[in-house]
């Protein structure tokens, strides 16, 4: 008996992890040469003054009353390449700024099974730049970058060539794109609320087979754009207040095979701008007081949009071509005036929400200036009864007669 | 002056028109709110009422009213009183008539089934356009000696603004669609009331599409109270000018 629990504390003791703690005006570069595989390096509350600190073996920094960490301007202040190295509950603040070196709070090279959870994050370059790597957990991070313009700032949480990886309830704000993810493959986003950014609220580019669930992109300056993917999932996400002449709720370019499905897009300047994206699933999103709920150029095919509401939009779609290879099913438009004599909450007659007026403006921007005026419904009611210029295809042929509840 | 406004007011609500604007604008609130099931719809409905019908009431209305009491007028202006209190009353009693025929039309279903900004803004918005087109009226009215001529000349300074005008500037966009003409266009539409009641309300209720206008420049007008401060000043210098030319003729007018 005795000899088995010696065994087992001998067996055991390499993998108790050691715990460093630190108190402000100790040096964490020296804390991590000299911390063993699996110890604990606790930074107790005050405030740190260092930067590049590299972090090569497996341990977590662990921050007690939320320590802050001084980069004073200048560089990186983690650069990580390993596996399991963890960060928890600090605050990092006044990276460098360079577009050079990419400056980052954290950044991760070639890493595994790392971690940020609980992150504060204030006047960074880039926030956490992660490459070449996989199954990341970064979660309940809160980024705050505070530069006035584009060029100013990196991204937020930039994600380059990683994959296995969860994005869960960060909260973004102020910096050039909110999420980046360039190759980027089996992520899950979700529960994020990017705000304010000065570019694009989520951006990502050849990242296949990713999810984004329930998170609000607000505000950003030209709202969210993703381009050349297929296969992504779009759930629940809310998509609000992207006004501006480029600003978008989503802009899809190159996306196929993909689902968006139950989001609320609301208030945006277009809520939808598509190009070159085909075969993907819009179904029971819900548009509400846009500029143009969608824009769908000529180049989209084959793409389904089914019981989606569309309410109190200015423009309903407008497009650039005559040719439409989409379709349009049971969806709900307020402004739709048709009727119901057999009471199956269908209309009787076909919707077309193109108005001759949106093709004009699409045209001729400046004439939104007219809207609503006698002359432009005039037109339009006149284009309701002979269509002759708006597409003849783009046509919702069993349109629902009142809106589905999305909420 | 307030007794010369006092018989005008007895003498238009004696007459049935202003019970029947009234009783019309009643109805059309009524039924518009019965068939709207949000407030949102509410005011776009109302919208078309307001650029429409009602600068359409004001200048016909306004018309008729000046001819019908030329003959009280005229008896007025050999008393000793000033001419531009005589002029003043007449006007004055048709603009309180006007007005109050859309706030108490519009304010009792209001108040039944309740308001918010945009539909306030729309009542001070038709309230703004009877002015205007009543004293367009009395400027035509003052021009002619012609009950029918004055009708006439009233009715094209409706037609001209709330049609003609639009189809020009239109035309104008399209055939000049080369150039850059966002700032042209925007301040053709201040030369037109009815133009500009329909801005501030655009303002209010497709914002998101404006945003979408390409420029700087409109990018701060319509994103800032500025835009609403500036076309609210203006449509002020409407409500004054054919007022003040109009007065300024009756006063030199031989009756």
């Amino acid at each position: 008996m005795k000899t088995l629990f010696i065994i087992l504390f001998l067996l055991s003791s390499p993998v108790l992890a050691d715990t460093i703690r630190l108190k402000p005006g100790d040096s964490i570069k020296e804390a991590v040469a000299k911390a063993q595989v699996g110890d604990v390096i606790i930074l107790t509350a005050g405030e740190y003054i260092e930067h590049d600190i590299i972090i090569q073996k497996a341990i977590t920094i662990q921050g007690q009353g939320m320590p802050t960490i001084n980069g004073k301007d200048q560089g990186d202040v983690f650069i990580v390449a390993g596996e399991n190295i963890h960060f928890k509950n600090l605050k990092i603040i006044n990276t460098g700024k360079s577009n050079i070196d990419d400056s980052a709070a954290i950044k991760f090279f070639d890493s595994r099974n790392c971690s940020v959870e609980g992150v504060e994050l204030d006047n960074t370059f880039f926030g956490l730049h992660f490459s070449n790597s996989s199954n990341l957990t970064i979660k309940n991070n809160k980024l705050f970058s505070r530069a006035e313009r584009e060029y100013q700032t990196g991204n937020g949480i930039h994600l380059w060539k990683c994959k296995d990886s969860m994005i869960e309830g960060n909260y973004v704000e102020g910096h050039r794109d909110g999420i980046y993810l360039e190759f980027v493959t089996n992520t899950i986003s979700q529960y994020n609320t990017v705000d304010g950014n000065k570019r694009y609220g989520l951006h990502f580019m050849f990242s296949h087979d990713n999810s984004y669930i329930k998170n609000t992109f607000r505000r950003n300056g030209a709202g969210v754009a993703v381009m050349y993917t297929r296969n992504v999932l779009m759930r629940d996400n809310i998509f609000e207040e992207n006004e501006g002449p480029s600003s978008y709720g989503i802009l899809l370019k190159d996306i196929t095979d993909s689902e968006v499905v139950g989001n609320i897009f609301r208030k945006n300047t277009i809520g939808i701008y598509m190009e070159g994206s085909s075969r993907t699933l819009f179904k029971n999103n819900a548009f509400t007081s846009n500029g143009w709920a969608l824009k769908l150029m000529a180049s989209c095919d084959n793409n389904t949009f089914e019981a989606n509401n569309f309410i109190a939009n200015t423009f309903d779609i407008s497009t650039n071509g005559s040719v439409v290879l989409n379709t349009l099913k049971e969806n709900y438009w307020d402004k739709y005036e048709g009727y119901d004599l057999n009471k199956d909450r269908i209309g009787d007659v076909p919707y077309r929400p193109i108005s001759l007026f949106s093709v004009i403006v699409e045209k001729i921007p400046s004439a939104v200036i007219l809207w609503r005026s006698f002359m432009v419904t005039l037109l339009d009611r006149m284009e309701k009864i002979i269509p002759a210029i708006t597409p003849e295809n783009m046509i919702d042929n069993n349109p629902k007669m009142n809106p589905y509840d999305l909420s | 002056m307030f007794k010369l406004l006092k018989y005008s007011l007895y003498d238009i609500l004696k007459s049935r028109f202003a019970i029947l604007y009234t009783i019309f604008m009643v109805l059309v609130a009524v039924s518009i709110y019965q068939v709207s099931e949000d407030l949102a719809k509410v005011s776009l409905s109302l919208l078309n009422i307001m650029l429409m019908i009602v600068p359409l009431i004001a200048a016909v209305f306004a018309t008729t009213h000046f001819f019908n009491n030329l003959e009280f007028t005229e008896l007025m202006l050999a008393q000793p009183v000033k001419r531009r209190n005589v002029f003043l009353s007449q006007i004055l009693a048709v603009i309180i008539m006007l007005s109050a025929a859309i706030l108490i039309g519009f304010g009792i279903p209001m108040l039944l089934w309740g308001a918010d900004e945009s539909i306030l803004i729309l009542l001070a918005i038709g309230i703004a356009l009877s002015i205007v087109f009543a004293g367009l009226a009395f400027l035509a009215s003052v021009l002619t000696r012609d009950k029918a001529k004055a009708i006439g000349i009233s009715l094209s300074f409706w037609i001209y603004f709330s049609l003609i005008y639009d189809g020009f500037v239109l035309y104008l966009i399209y055939s000049l669609s080369d150039y850059p003409l966002e700032k042209t266009t925007l301040s053709l539409v201040f030369l037109n009331p009815v133009d500009l009641g329909r801005i501030i309300m655009l303002m209010k209720l497709d914002i998101s599409a404006l945003m979408g206008y390409t420029g700087a420049f409109f990018q701060n007008f319509f994103g800032s109270a500025k835009g609403m401060l500036l076309s609210s000043s203006i449509m002020l210098l409407w409500i004054s000018w054919p007022i003040a030319t109009a007065m300024r003729i009756f006063k030199r007018k031989d009756f």
